[in-house]
């Protein structure tokens, strides 16, 4: 259920942008997911909707999920998330921080732990599109 | 592409008064025994202690407090689990006792991680037990947290001085408040250490003698309160910490 932290972050966020940019409404928030971080998206969802104040009220939140992607510095090997089996307990430690997946996760080439997550890490925000104050 | 973590960070911080980051210049000078002995004596004393043992490739608070098998709960954010009357967190709870290779960049994104999703709730103090160095922890620190005191520690090795007078040094060129220094495992009298620090313009909160007594206790916190370490750093805690 962190899930509602990391929600909590993006509208926090989201309501900074439209404060500096002086913006009157929110319209659209873009947002990337990353497949490492196994974020459950109707709780997310369902989170986005709960905590939006009213300069988010008719926002519209769009989120794209990007597969994780992986890099070995040893050998240069690219694999992605599903290459490698990852039992529960491991799923579960990397869901609250991506980056354990060094702890459990080795390069399924050379067996390295020091490899590079080229895409897909967790929550980013791609986008806030909103409606400009006329003053 | 924004990272929406950094902006929620302050607001988690929001109830806690005092951030405290026991550091070093120096590695191995007793910062974890320090941040761990530290966070216990002010929770006995009433107040509200967190320990966030930042050193994510060599945690070791946890072991100084025998904590295995501790979870935190999960519930709109990362509730860090109480014992010993403190709030602890450390990120053994995902690694266990396996190693985490981590490099800097990744450092830099757990920590900014725990501190976006960790809900520390009304604290007096918030002790972190630091890695040793200027390191990304420390530059992180500086960037995403902000109003964070530095206790630093030091040995009476003229070796470990100098890295700690370059670090008092960078944080009063960039204006962060230094709480002080602690001279720990002094073994002969002398007042080396005392005059260096008074002569950069940071106070000199005290000493702690070698404790040969003190490994022992590792891992039991009664035994670990009762050594002459501990009692040594409830008196520079009394004389020196004021929550506020
Ligand atoms: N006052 C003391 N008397 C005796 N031994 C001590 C004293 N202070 C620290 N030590 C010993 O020094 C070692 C290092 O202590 P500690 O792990 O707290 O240092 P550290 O600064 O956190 O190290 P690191 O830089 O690796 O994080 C431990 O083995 C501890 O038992
Ligand atoms: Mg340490
Ligand atoms: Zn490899």
């Amino acid at each position: 259920m962190h899930e509602w932290a990391l929600a909590e972050a993006v509208i926090t966020t989201a309501f900074q942008i439209a404060e500096k940019e002086n913006l009157e409404e929110i319209i659209e928030v873009n947002i990337k997911l990353g497949e490492l971080q196994q974020v459950d998206l109707d709780i997310f969802k369902f989170a986005l909707s709960q905590l939006k104040p009213p300069l988010l009220k008719n926002a519209k939140f769009n989120v794209t999920r990007m597969n994780a992607k992986f890099k070995c510095r040893a050998c240069g090997h690219e694999w992605s998330f599903n290459d490698v089996a990852i039992d529960e307990d491991a799923r579960e430690a990397i869901h609250f921080v991506p980056e354990i997946a060094h702890t459990y996760v080795k390069c399924p080439r050379c067996g390295s732990p020091d490899f590079e997550v080229l895409q897909g890490r967790g929550v980013w925000i791609d986008s806030v599109v909103g409606a400009k104050r006329d003053d | 592409m924004i990272d929406p973590r950094i902006s929620v960070i302050h607001e988690r911080l929001r109830n806690v008064r005092n951030i405290i980051a026991v550091s070093s210049g120096k590695g191995g000078v007793g910062k974890s025994l320090v941040a761990s002995a530290a966070a216990l004596t002010l929770a006995r004393k009433g107040f509200k202690v967190a320990l966030f043992d930042l050193d994510f490739t060599s945690p070791s608070s946890h072991i100084i407090l025998g904590i295995d098998d501790l979870q935190p709960k999960e519930e709109k954010g990362i509730i860090p689990p109480e014992v010993h009357g403190l709030k602890y967190m450390s990120i053994v709870y995902y690694a266990g006792e396996r190693a985490s290779p981590l490099r800097g960049a990744d450092i830099s994104n757990a920590l900014i991680e725990l501190f976006a999703v960790t809900i520390w709730g009304d604290l007096d103090f918030l002790i972190i037990d630091m890695p040793p160095g200027i390191s990304d922890a420390t530059l992180d620190l500086l960037r995403f947290v902000g109003n964070i005191k530095f206790l630093i520690v030091t040995t009476p090795s003229q070796l470990a001085f100098e890295t700690v007078r370059k670090f008092i040094e960078l944080l009063s060129e960039i204006k962060v408040p230094v709480i002080g220094v602690i001279e720990n495992m002094k073994m002969k009298d002398s007042t080396f250490i005392k005059q260096q620090v008074e002569s950069k313009g940071v106070r000199f909160l005290g000493e702690i003698p070698f404790d040969p007594q003190l490994e022992e206790s590792i891992g039991n916190v009664e035994r670990f309160l009762a050594t002459r370490f501990s009692k040594a750093l409830e008196k520079i805690i009394e004389r020196n910490l004021k929550p506020g």
